[in-house]
């Protein structure tokens, strides 16, 4: 049996088990299980990945299956996993597993939150095990229609609207997406859904290539949050629940770099390399401006969600930039953004649990009253602005340099450009620091409040090991990406 | 040399504790780690440097450069990677004794400054943290490692000014550090990527037929290497976050801001000299420009402070310039022949971090004993503190250039190399030289001589016009004034150290030997300054200062806000920034682009509505409707078919 499988099995029986659960405490232990799994389960797919890479086996993907699902539409249900994919799972997973945490308190309605909470994660893996561009669709909208109900239900603010929004924008990219991907079945000729084989076959026309490049780049650009596509991102994380943020910003949005990268890029290469230029202008207009937008902000999580406008265009602008290096960049992006956002929306809604405000006017000398939380809304800073140790700073370095080496005139600029967002983020992330964190305690009822509980701080300390895990040793988690991006630059940019 | 890499790991090693257990242990236990961690690095630092010069020099009449550690930490392409080891050359190794004596010293007296404070064990980690930062910076293989560590001691920096979070200033001013060094280390950061893609590596010994070939890049490059390097050793107009971080702990500025971290621009121009010599010898030049006019203009500013620790800072500045001025005015990498600067440069950064520490630590104990750092709550406080009196003298003549103490001799070789240059060079730098004497004597004549504030206050108790007993001044404690001595002696005897046998710009012994004409012409100069300075601030209050101060209160008041170049950071930051950019940025996203998605919105359901009336419920419309359709149908059925 196929180890992959397992990510769509254990999430099912999960959903099952909650569905059969009777008490909270069900709930949970059903919980705390299945992520768990699914986490050990990651790892291992990870570690043995790696061992049989080093053994030899040089197939583009591994672990690969396929069963036919609908032979007249050559819709078949195959998976197989390529460094990239590995990587992503092992997000997924440990976000997932600390999402659990985050929301161990979760109230009303604890179990149908659950119920949408796993279907979301198992439409994540579904994601990124398949290797089917009609299965990948599927899973991709299995992901998306639980967000509605998250944000709608339980999210706090004017939550209809933003669920609506969140949906209504992602929806329309779908529409865009199932446009690109139709365009891309007829285009080769009609004959496999599978995206290895479509590429093994490189015959979509030039003209086809150009009108679907940028369908489906647009389409999955709209959830990688490419400007001026990305204003359901900051209504939709400020209504969403923290865990939902935390599985929104750390997963979903790499879906849509993801799905850019092995769909739209890796299928349509000749139009992606002469197209490039007109969406590194978009994207290096989502750097900067994310940036620059957050530093007025005055709500924590807009904060946040224009800082990752910022960092997700990054990662689409390191795709477009096609070099191997920069390529391996933006996953790195991607990998190192889903655990600081996480963090970070883990740790604000920790303390908007606390004070029941995220304004930045409001709030001050929080250090004193909850250290625990401080040092981590620090470290988590530190980490986005890209100090060394932290899994930012990886990931901004091998962009930068992978960028480099496109030695023209306008590469060179757009990047230069793009590199000013580190200085334009180390103001927004100082400026909440010194206004919320140090100082003194404004509002005397803040005073009374506590640190936090060991659940909070268990998924705190398991996120920010990750994230400086990575920032210390990225050399395996680099080579293992490599391996990924090198497959597909054979046929990208050979 | 493997034992090296132990100067890197025991720093870590007691902030991860400090910083995982710290507060949890109690003060002194917390205080003892990193002090016994810090012994122990100094320790194996002179241990490296014994070994180290004590081997001798190679066949090729240089000490060799030795890396007992180089691994790949993460890999970019076949060329393009970051290194993480230890090098060992002379201006390395000289720098791990620079930097693990002072932060040993720093160690010791923060047990007396730092007594009783809140957060002592997280001060002692963040000291740790530092250390291993700035050891790991001095030690980098190549300048992507470099930049690594230039980030760490950046983000220790700002942990450290920001130490009493509670208090507006000092949040303030470990933003402002923090971002405007960041600034500057885009251009650091820039200027890495093209060295790196046109030389090929990030090695700082690449190949030289690349570098030719890549032709006005390099320079470039360099150049914008060099921003980084100014914005960190706070050159004009980079400086404005050197004296707002004096709002951390005393120990702290003497440590980061006077005898480290400042000086680390000096060392990476130090660490790129070869390569600047050879191919942008003009940038080299404006190095020496920009130092030139750092150093008059931190000077003057430094005359008009009445902060002490804010004239040290400029005086910093100012000392910092002169290193820079010192490499900038090579001509050649040949210390016979136009490369005298470089030694000069190094000489300089080595005696400065000695006595620059001093003159801080002695400061923080001034500090310590009036609560203020005001010079108007200061006077006459040599009777209170003779061990604080006499160090700080000690350091005061040795930055103004007084033989026999160190700062004499290093400055002498700057001079001659300016001199060297051009007369002109030669000229500016003695004057700036001689107006370093007269600010610090100032300084020393307001703190310990005219009228004692003390005393003041004390007569005014005993007339019964106050009616709290203002608290006598009195010397600091053992662990304050041990290192004060320490650093004193050094100062003393450091300039007889042979330098230019250890540290030149060709690798080749170099014997220092003083140039008569220069060293009587400065020394004459300094004594002028300190005899204006006698003259003017001994007695307190003299006629002349007065007179001075009338004539020229303009100029005084300019130079006490620093020509207003703060006012120009908050212009910059709070007016173009903030409301100039990020504001209406976020408006038009609110409301233009945000507002045209909403727009689709509400034109769809407004549409809606209206079609929604078709769907009345009533059979009749319903019928009008059908039979419309029926009609329809058949008009295009006979017209078209």
């Amino acid at each position: 049996m196929n180890i992959l499988n397992l990510f769509i099995v254990i999430p099912l029986v999960m959903l099952l088990a909650l569905w059969a659960s009777r008490n909270l405490r069900q709930i949970r232990s059903v919980m705390v299980v299945g992520s768990t799994l699914l986490l050990a389960l990651s790892v291992y797919l990870t570690i043995d990945f790696i061992a049989q890479r080093g053994a030899g086996a040089d197939a583009p993907f591994l672990y690969t299956d396929s069963w036919t699902w609908y032979a007249p539409l050559n819709i078949c249900y195959s998976i197989g996993v390529d460094g990239i994919s590995v990587a992503m799972i092992l997000l997924s997973a440990i976000i997932v597993f600390t999402g659990t945490f985050a929301s161990w308190r979760m109230q009303p309605l604890t179990k149908e939150f659950f119920l949408w909470f796993v279907l979301l994660s198992l439409g994540v893996f579904g994601f990124f095990i398949s290797m089917d561009m009609f299965a990948m669709f599927m899973f991709y909208e299995t992901a998306l229609i639980p967000m509605y109900l998250l944000i709608g239900v339980w999210g706090s603010g004017r939550k209809e609207y933003s669920a609506m929004k969140l949906t209504l924008m992602l929806m329309g990219g779908s529409a865009f997406l199932l446009l690109g991907i139709l365009g891309i079945y007829f285009g080769s000729g009609a004959t496999t859904m599978n995206i290895l084989e479509i590429a093994g076959l490189a015959n979509i026309p030039v003209n086809v290539q150009y009108i679907f490049f940028p369908v489906t780049f647009l389409g999955f650009g709209v959830l990688g949050a490419l400007f001026p596509f990305h204003t359901w991102s900051p209504d939709g994380h400020a209504s969403a629940p923290t865990s939902v943020s935390m599985l929104h910003a750390g997963v979903l949005m790499k879906l849509g770099g993801y799905g850019c990268f092995r769909i739209a890029m890796y299928l349509l290469p000749q139009a992606a390399e002469d197209l490039a230029w007109i969406f590194i202008v978009l994207t290096t207009i989502s750097v900067v401006y994310g940036a620059l937008s957050a530093i007025s902000q005055t709500d924590l999580k807009y904060i946040n969600a224009y800082s990752s406008v910022s960092h997700c265009g990054l990662v689409l602008f390191a795709l477009l930039m096609m070099t191997r290096t920069s390529c391996t960049g933006a996953i790195l992006q991607m990998l190192s953004h889903g655990l600081m956002t996480a963090l970070f929306f883990a740790l604000i809604g920790m303390i908007y649990g606390r004070t029941h405000t995220r304004d930045i006017r409001e709030l001050s000398g929080l250090m004193k009253i909850m250290p625990f939380l401080s040092v981590g809304y620090i470290i988590a800073g530190l980490a986005n602005l890209g100090l060394p140790g932290f899994s930012g700073f990886i990931a901004e370095m091998t962009i930068f340099v992978g960028s480099f080496e496109q030695p023209d005139m306008f590469h060179r600029t757009v990047t230069i450009i793009a590199c000013t967002s580190i200085v334009i983020t180390a103001v927004y992330i100082l400026r909440v620091v010194g206004k919320i964190l140090y100082g003194k305690v404004k509002d005397e009822h803040h005073l009374a409040l506590t640190d936090a509980t060991w659940d909070e701080r268990f998924t705190v300390i398991c996120l920010i090991a990750c994230v400086a895990g990575l920032g210390i040793a990225p050399m395996w988690v680099s080579s293992l990406i490599d391996g990924g991006v090198a497959n597909i630059f054979t046929i990208l940019h050979p | 040399m493997e034992f090296t890499i132990f100067i890197l790991a025991l720093p870590l090693l007691s902030f991860l504790i400090l910083a995982l257990a710290g507060m949890k242990l109690p003060h002194k236990v917390a205080g003892l780690i990193g002090t016994a961690s810090l012994s122990t690095v100094t320790i194996l630092s002179y241990v490296t440097a014994a070994l180290y010069f004590g081997a001798g020099r190679g066949a090729d009449g240089l000490y060799p450069t030795l890396t007992p550690y180089n691994f790949t930490w993460l890999p970019f392409t076949q060329n393009l990677h970051i290194d993480m080891g230890i090098m060992l050359d002379p201006i390395s190794v000289m720098m791990l004794i620079v930097i693990s004596t002072v932060s040993l010293m720093v160690h010791i007296y923060s047990f007396g400054y730092m007594k009783g404070e809140k957060g002592f064990q997280r001060y002692y980690a963040f000291l740790s943290l530092f250390t291993f930062s700035m050891l790991g910076l001095v030690v980098a293989t190549n300048i992507f490692q470099m930049y690594v560590f230039w980030e760490l001691v950046g983000v220790s920096s700002y942990l450290l000014i920001g130490f009493y979070y509670t208090q507006k200033a000092a949040i303030a001013a470990s933003k402002k550090a923090f971002i405007v060094t960041r600034f500057a280390d885009l251009f650091f950061l820039v200027g890495i990527l093209f060295y790196g893609f046109y030389a090929g590596t990030f090695s700082f010994t690449p190949d030289v037929r690349l570098l030719a070939s890549a032709g006005i890049v390099i320079p470039v490059a360099l150049a914008l290497m060099f921003v980084g390097g100014a914005g960190k050793s706070a050159m004009f107009p980079l400086h404005i976050w050197l004296p707002d971080a004096m709002e951390g702990p005393t120990p702290v500025s003497a440590l980061i801001h006077a005898a480290t971290m400042v000086v680390a621009g000096v060392y990476l121009v130090a660490r790129m000299f070869p390569i600047f010599i050879e191919f942008a010898p003009e940038v080299l030049h404006t190095v020496a420009y920009i130092g030139a006019f750092t150093a008059l203009y931190a000077a003057v500013v430094a005359c008009a402070q009445t902060d002490i620790k804010r004239v040290l800072a400029f005086s910093t500045i100012s000392q910092i310039a002169f290193m820079m001025v010192a490499l900038g005015v090579c001509t050649s990498a040949d210390p016979h022949a136009g490369g005298l600067g470089y030694m000069a440069s190094m000489f300089h950064l080595f005696t400065h971090a000695m006595f620059k520490g001093l003159l801080f630590l002695g400061a923080g104990s001034i500090i310590h004993a009036v609560h203020s750092n005001e010079r108007a709550f200061m006077g006459g406080l040599r009777k209170y503190m003779p061990v604080t009196h006499i160090t700080f003298l000690i350091a005061c003549l040795a930055i103004a250039g007084i033989p026999p103490f160190s700062g004499f001799f290093s400055k002498d070789e700057i001079l001659a190399a300016c001199y060297d240059y051009s007369l002109m060079m030669g000229v500016f730098m003695s004057g700036v030289a001689a107006l370093t004497a007269f600010y610090m004597f100032r300084l020393y004549y307001l703190i310990f001589w005219g009228k004692s504030y003390y005393e003041g206050q004390l007569a005014l108790f005993n007339k019964g016009q106050i009616s709290e007993k203002p608290h006598a001044p009195h010397e600091a404690p053992l662990a304050m004034t041990l290192p004060l001595i320490i650093l004193a002696a050094v100062s003393c005897v450091a300039g007889f150290i042979p330098f230019g046998e250890f540290v030149s710009s060709n690798g080749h012994a170099y014997a220092i030997h003083l140039n008569p004409a220069v060293a009587i012409s400065s020394v004459l100069l300094a004594v002028a300054g300190i005899l204006v300075a006698a003259f003017m601030y001994r007695k307190g209050g003299s006629k002349v200062v007065l007179t001075v101060k009338v004539q020229s209160k303009k100029f005084i008041v300019a130079a006490y806000h620093r020509f207003y170049m703060d006012e120009l950071w908050i212009f910059i930051t709070k007016r173009i920034i903030f409301r100039g950019i990020s504001r209406p940025i976020a408006w038009f996203d609110k409301h233009v682009i945000d507002g045209f998605m909403d727009l689709l919105a509400t034109a769809s359901q407004a549409f809606s509505y209206r079609i929604r009336r078709l769907q009345s419920g009533n059979i009749q419309s319903y019928c009008i409707w059908f039979l419309h359709g029926v009609m329809l149908l058949a008009l295009i059925l006979i017209f078209l078919v």
